[in-house]
């Protein structure tokens, strides 16, 4: 292997390093540091900044912003995020979570990217030095040779709104089957009067149930107000064919698993 | 390929070496410096066998390069056993036959040991959970979450 790491105290410059042919961003290297172990000589240098932005978690007016070189470990043990400690605790076994930065889980192709599924249904922003974009925006036009992102933000989910499950055959670590994650707000009178649903492994990237959050407006989480929510899970999906599961399994067990999320 | 210095503290001795930019920790340790504690399984992050503990934490040194390990405190099995002793965690592994080809053992240790600094007195599922990165070929794993939960009852009633 041989993999030159360059790195530079600011993003700007690490940016420009980053231009060069078949040079990659180097986040806690659980991808693509393996993708060079395992023969991958598409990547031949690797760029890394240490500006102390990327490191920083502020926590203010209901809002997050979280630095892309935060670990899965650090935003679970962060006393104000504690509302998404199960979909970090999702992501690999404890010394994956120490390394796996929240900028690289972006980037991690389907069946991972479980952290960026919980982003996607809070519908997070993702900043660069070239400005910022809706996760959804941003996950459509992915390149990893493009610009560094620097910080993730978005509104810390009202008390109860937030949802996640994950599926996976290996307890209590393995690959996703898939995951959901929801932000449901509820009327006075237990209506739903909004509703985020955002699913992984149902496409190449966390993509939104669209269908399924139309379905559920007005409707009161029970087994007959969810039938119409569940029936259209799978509208707009094309999930993947890993060892893990097939697109029809993934398919056919969606429904079962977003009714779990939503009557719990 | 230029080479780059890179200098860390490796259970508790200095080491200073010029290494290949790119180079894994894991490689660095085992081909340069001479530890071969953390062995090498998969090189992809899934078997655990490379466990080291960085600054407190636990990390696969396979995947992590050793040029980023500047200025940190590394420990790997081999610095756990003092002056011929046996760490409480090594002596519960061989008193409950935790350890039969023995390749995952130095990883599987390295993981408890992190959670028994942190938590003295871990559950059952606490333990499954730490060691929930490292995959063992022999035990069925019964045996090490015993061993794991004997050395941290044998460190409490030291502790008391
Ligand atoms: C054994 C194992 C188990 C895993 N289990 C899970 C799991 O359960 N769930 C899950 O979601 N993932 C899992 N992963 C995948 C991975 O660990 C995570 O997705 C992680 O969050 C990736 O982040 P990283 O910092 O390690 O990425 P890196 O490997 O550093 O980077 C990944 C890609 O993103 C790019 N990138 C990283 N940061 C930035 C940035 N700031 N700006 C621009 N580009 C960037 C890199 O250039 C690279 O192309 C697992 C991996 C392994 C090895
Ligand atoms: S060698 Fe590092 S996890 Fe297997
Ligand atoms: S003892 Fe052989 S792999 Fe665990």
């Amino acid at each position: 292997m041989a993999l030159a790491l360059q790195t530079f105290p600011t993003v700007k410059d690490a940016n420009a390093a980053l231009k060069a042919a078949g040079t990659r961003y180097l986040g806690g290297g659980t991808l693509v540091v393996r993708a060079a172990n395992e023969g991958d000589v598409s990547v031949s240098g690797l760029v890394r900044s240490t500006e102390p932005v990327l490191s920083a978690i502020a926590v203010s007016g209901g809002m997050a912003r979280i630095g892309a070189s935060v670990t899965m470990a650090a935003i679970a043990r962060h006393p104000e995020l504690g509302a998404l400690a199960k979909a970090v605790r999702a992501v690999g076994g404890p010394a994956i979570r120490n390394m796996a930065t929240i900028g690289g889980n972006l980037f991690a192709p389907a069946p991972y990217g479980d952290f960026a599924v919980a982003l996607l249904a809070l519908d997070a922003t993702v900043s660069t030095d070239n400005g910022e974009l809706p996760i959804e925006t941003f996950l459509a036009g992915r390149n990893d040779s493009r610009a560094i992102v620097t910080s993730v933000s978005f509104t810390l989910p009202k008390a109860g709104t937030f949802r996640f499950l994950k599926v996976s055959r290996v307890k209590p670590k393995g690959v996703s089957v898939l995951s959901i994650a929801a932000v449901l707000e509820q009327a006075a009178d237990g209506t739903i009067s909004s509703a985020r649903i955002a699913l992984g492994c149902m496409a190449d990237r966390p993509m939104r149930a669209r269908a399924a959050e139309k379905a559920l407006l007005g409707k009161t989480l029970d087994r007959d107000g969810i039938a119409p929510a569940l029936a259209a899970a799978t509208e707009g999906t094309a999930p993947i064919t890993d060892p893990i599961a097939s697109a029809w399994y993934r398919a056919e067990v969606l429904p079962v698993h977003l009714g779990r999320l939503l009557l719990t | 390929m230029a080479k780059v210095p890179v200098q860390f503290t490796l259970n508790g001795s200095e080491e200073a070496e010029f290494i290949d930019s790119g180079t894994t920790l894991l490689n660095a340790l085992r081909d340069k410096i001479g530890d071969t504690s953390p062995k090498g399984g998969c090189h992809q992050g899934t078997c655990g066998a490379c466990s080291v503990i960085i600054d407190g934490e636990l990390r696969l040194s396979c995947l992590t390069l050793a040029e980023t390990c500047s200025g940190a405190a590394i420990t790997t099995l081999s610095g756990l056993s003092e002056s011929g002793v046996l760490h409480p965690l090594q002596r519960a592994f061989l008193d409950t036959f935790a350890t039969q080809c023995g390749f995952c053992t130095p990883g599987m240790i390295i993981a408890a040991k992190v959670l028994l600094d942190h938590t003295p007195n871990p559950s059952r599922d606490e333990v499954v959970e730490a060691l929930s990165g490292n995959i063992c070929r022999c035990t069925g794993y019964e045996p090490i979450i015993q061993a794991v939960l004997t050395a941290a009852r044998a460190n409490s009633q030291n502790a008391a």
